[in-house]
């Protein structure tokens, strides 16, 4: 992986301090904080609708908050940058564009040495085991493809850090146990930081080195709960004892919360 | 790219070898004509409608042959038919160059929406024979108001379609986008742009569709040219041959207009068509 993107020590801490912001006269973030340590694996997990995607929108840099910090590596945040990339949950390939030009858009317009960057494609498919598909449009590769391509379109451009907003969601079982691995894969052999924003604790616990616990709307940090497992994480961690203890714990924290945000819902 | 390309060129092979084979929808297309073509030939050989009203196939093409050889009222066939495609292909083609950029334009700033998003909105379901008068009133019976009429009835369609193109791009691949490192002229000129293609091209279909409408309207007033006028002449003179001759030249001009932008769609959209 490192020789496939060429990173040497990069940092990529990000941090939220305090943070509130309101859309339409609603408390979306109330004084929520978050630390992602460099080089590690964060997952936030919070009840449906508790402005998940409001917070992805701030790290990457798209959305400002009305009061509170939002920092990367120490400076404030002032809007998107190719160091602090989004893997969005919905497909963002550029359709009209080749595979293989979806993932040199960004070297491209950076005006990076395209021959290397032709090289670190090259390796990052066959990573991902795409080679052979660079010439296809996205609407002819699977939804398990897309994603992988997704992956390397934003791997190629050396981020710091990797933000994943619930990149996994509408993939059947299957395809989602392989991209979890792929996930994995890349962060345990680089030194990228990666921050996982999901609904599904099982797969924030199974993924991550912490887990934040929101709270539902509006939103501050319930629980942060670090995840006692080695790494590389393998499939039979999710069976483990302190798997199951984690997860029993995070359950009994979020029930409340789900409960909460169940009755928030307009009916 | 050129991966693309050596992709693609066995999927036409493919498509042309299924030419080669009707499809049953082919076959259904065929029957039906045949059928329309056959009662059309019986009710007029049994002189069930009179041929005043309904010519019969054989007077319908001794009517063309007529229209391409003497002409009709000194000019022929070929030329009302480039006249009126002139004017239509005029009107549409200054319509595209002024309602796509503004659409796009419309699209993305709610202020210059709020421009012209009303007096686009007001005008559009008005019959253009209403307006026409007064085009004619201010601009005299020649050519000008006859294109200009064409071509205001060819705006709604494009502004609007350019309009929902833009607002159905995806506010994710634009955000992922300005991430990779995309200036905001560069989420235009690769994102935006490409993006709506599909949609502008569905509009600039459908507004050559509208121009042709207003054909025959347009060439109503003071024009002794032109394959609508051509129809609203030869009604006068109960020519119903004629009127036959005029609308089925009409109906294969613009079938075959059409035919252009969806090869033209093709080859642009090869990315949706895969």
């Amino acid at each position: 992986m490192s020789e496939a993107t060429g990173r040497k020590n990069i940092a990529g801490e990000m941090q939220l301090k305090d943070v509130h912001i309101s859309f339409e006269g609603k408390k979306i973030l109330d004084g929520l904080s978050l630390t992602v340590k460099r080089n590690s694996f964060t997952c936030v997990c919070g009840p449906s609708g508790c402005g998940k995607t409001t917070i992805m929108n701030i790290l990457a840099g798209y959305q400002k908050p009305d009061s509170g910090l939002c920092t990367f590596n120490g400076t404030p945040v002032e809007g998107p940058s190719p160091d602090r990339l989004t893997v969005f949950q919905e497909n963002t390939l550029f359709q009209w564009m080749s595979v293989w030009d979806n993932i040199l858009f960004g070297p491209k317009l950076q005006g990076k040495d395209m021959r290397k960057s032709a090289e670190q494609a090259t390796a990052l498919l066959e990573m991902t085991g795409l080679t052979g598909f660079e010439g296809k449009y996205p609407a002819q590769l699977s939804g398990g493809m897309q994603r992988r391509a997704e992956l390397i379109r934003a791997l190629i451009n050396e981020p710091q850090i990797l933000l994943l907003d619930e990149p996994f969601r509408g993939l059947d079982a299957m395809t989602r146990g392989l991209m979890q691995e792929y996930f994995l894969k890349v962060f345990e052999t680089s030194d990228i930081t990666m921050l996982l924003i999901t609904s599904e604790l099982d797969e924030a616990i199974y993924m991550g080195d912490s887990v934040y616990l929101l709270t539902a709307i509006p939103t501050k940090t319930k629980k942060i709960m670090p995840v006692p497992l080695p790494r590389p994480r393998l499939l039979e961690h999710q069976t483990c004892v302190e798997f199951a203890q984690v997860q029993t714990e995070a359950f009994e924290t979020m029930e409340e919360e789900a409960l909460k945000s169940f009755e928030l819902m307009p009916s | 790219m050129s991966i693309a390309k050596a992709t693609a060129a066995p999927v036409s092979t493919l498509a042309r070898l299924k030419c080669v084979k009707p499809t049953p929808e082919q076959i259904i297309t065929f029957v039906t004509l045949s059928i329309l073509f056959s009662v059309w030939f019986e009710v007029t050989r049994r002189e069930i409608v009179p041929k005043m009203f309904v010519p019969s196939p054989a007077d319908v093409w001794n009517g063309f042959v007529e229209t391409l050889t003497v002409g009709y009222h000194g000019k022929n066939l070929i030329v009302h038919t480039l006249v009126s495609l002139a004017r239509v292909l005029g009107g549409w083609s200054a319509a595209c160059l002024l309602a796509i950029p503004l659409g796009l334009a419309m699209g993305q700033s709610t202020k210059i929406r709020a421009v012209f998003d009303y007096i686009i909105e007001f005008y559009r379901p008005l019959p253009p024979l209403a307006y026409y008068t007064l085009l004619v009133l201010w601009f005299g019976i020649g050519e000008f108001s006859k294109v200009l009429l064409l071509f205001l009835a060819a705006i709604p369609p494009l502004t609007i379609g350019a309009v929902e193109g833009v607002r159905e791009v995806s506010p994710a691949v634009i955000q992922a986008a300005r991430s990779l490192g995309a200036t905001p002229r560069q989420v235009f000129l690769k994102i935006i742009l490409p993006a709506t293609t599909p949609m502008i091209i569905t509009a600039m279909r459908i507004s050559l569709g509208f121009a042709y409408t207003v054909l025959v309207a347009a060439e109503i007033v003071a024009a002794t040219e032109g394959i609508g006028w051509v129809v609203w002449d030869a009604s006068k003179f109960m020519r119903s041959d004629i009127i036959f001759v005029g609308i089925i030249t009409m109906g294969i001009t613009g079938i075959a207009l059409d035919g252009c932008i969806r090869g033209v769609a093709k080859r642009l959209l090869r990315w949706k068509y895969v």
